[in-house]
């Protein structure tokens, strides 16, 4: 039954859309962390997405889509010279992380697309498999 | 004149099967319009639907013996997936455009919904003949 493996194909792509949605808020929320070192700042998460292949053969379509895991981005972090702050390390200096916000919109903005879109695909093939049911009737 | 039912539904019990099956194939396009390296697949429904159509009417051939060949042995089940040539394609790789799968599934989803009322009026016809109203 196809339309069956809709469920599981859009399923999987909603739950991996919003681990998208809650590391994209994560990122937001943590943007303006302050920090005395390096190590301890906040760095931008963002989630690997992956055909899942497994228990699939090659030559079937119905792919689903996995989160392979979340990496922390390795871009520059923001340093700023501010001696009055209480964290700041013994040259004046407070580390804050490397989050781009307008970076973040648009991934936020391109998870709840995804997302709709594959609520929608949900949706029309309930109603086409309901209809099936009532076929003849 | 022998009645067969499999033969009362006409070709619309296959589009049914290849319409679900393309369902799934565009659903799990837009389930990966995300991931990188994906390619957006879909199958040939003319050429799928004549090879489904090619099985049922194939297995009513009789054979004499094991060694004869049924013809169209290639049947939806096992239909060729092609890739779908990308217009715009992300600098990751994806070859997913969101605006064309999301057509694509509605177009198949009211297809489908098409076959289905083809289906009703078809077991309609029967069952009025049947009963003999």
């Amino acid at each position: 039954m196809s339309l069956m493996s809709v469920f599981d194909i859009s399923g999987s792509a909603l739950s991996a859309q919003s681990i998208r949605l809650n590391v994209t808020s994560s990122n937001l929320a943590n943007a303006e962390t302050v920090s005395s070192n390096r190590e301890q700042t906040y760095r931008a998460r963002h989630p690997v997405f992956a055909a899942a292949m497994q228990g699939f053969s090659e030559k079937s379509a119905s792919v689903g889509v996995n989160v392979k895991g979340v990496v922390e981005s390795q871009s520059e972090l923001r340093m700023r010279y501010q001696p009055e702050h209480p964290l700041s390390n013994e040259d004046g200096y407070i580390f804050l992380p490397n989050v781009n916000a307008i970076e973040e919109m648009a991934n936020m903005i391109s998870a709840s697309r995804s997302y709709e879109y594959n609520v929608e695909a949900m949706n029309t093939s309930k109603q086409l498999l309901l209809a099936t049911l009532r076929l003849g009737q | 004149m022998r009645f067969n039912l499999d033969k009362a539904m006409g070709i619309y019990e296959s589009a049914l099967y290849v319409r679900a099956k393309r369902g799934s194939i565009l659903a799990s396009n837009l389930a990966n319009s995300d991931t990188p390296n994906y390619k957006a697949r879909d199958i040939d429904f003319k050429s799928v639907l004549k090879n489904a159509a090619g099985v049922s009417a194939a297995s009513n051939l009789r054979t004499t013996s094991a060694k004869h060949i049924i013809p169209g042995g290639n049947s939806a089940a096992s239909a060729e997936l092609l890739y779908r040539h990308p217009l715009q394609a992300a600098i990751d790789g994806n070859t997913v455009d969101a605006q064309i799968e999301k057509t694509k599934f509605a177009e198949n989803a009211m297809q489908y919904q098409t076959t289905l009322s083809f289906l009703t009026g078809k077991i309609k016809n029967l069952t009025s003949s049947i009963k003999g109203e």
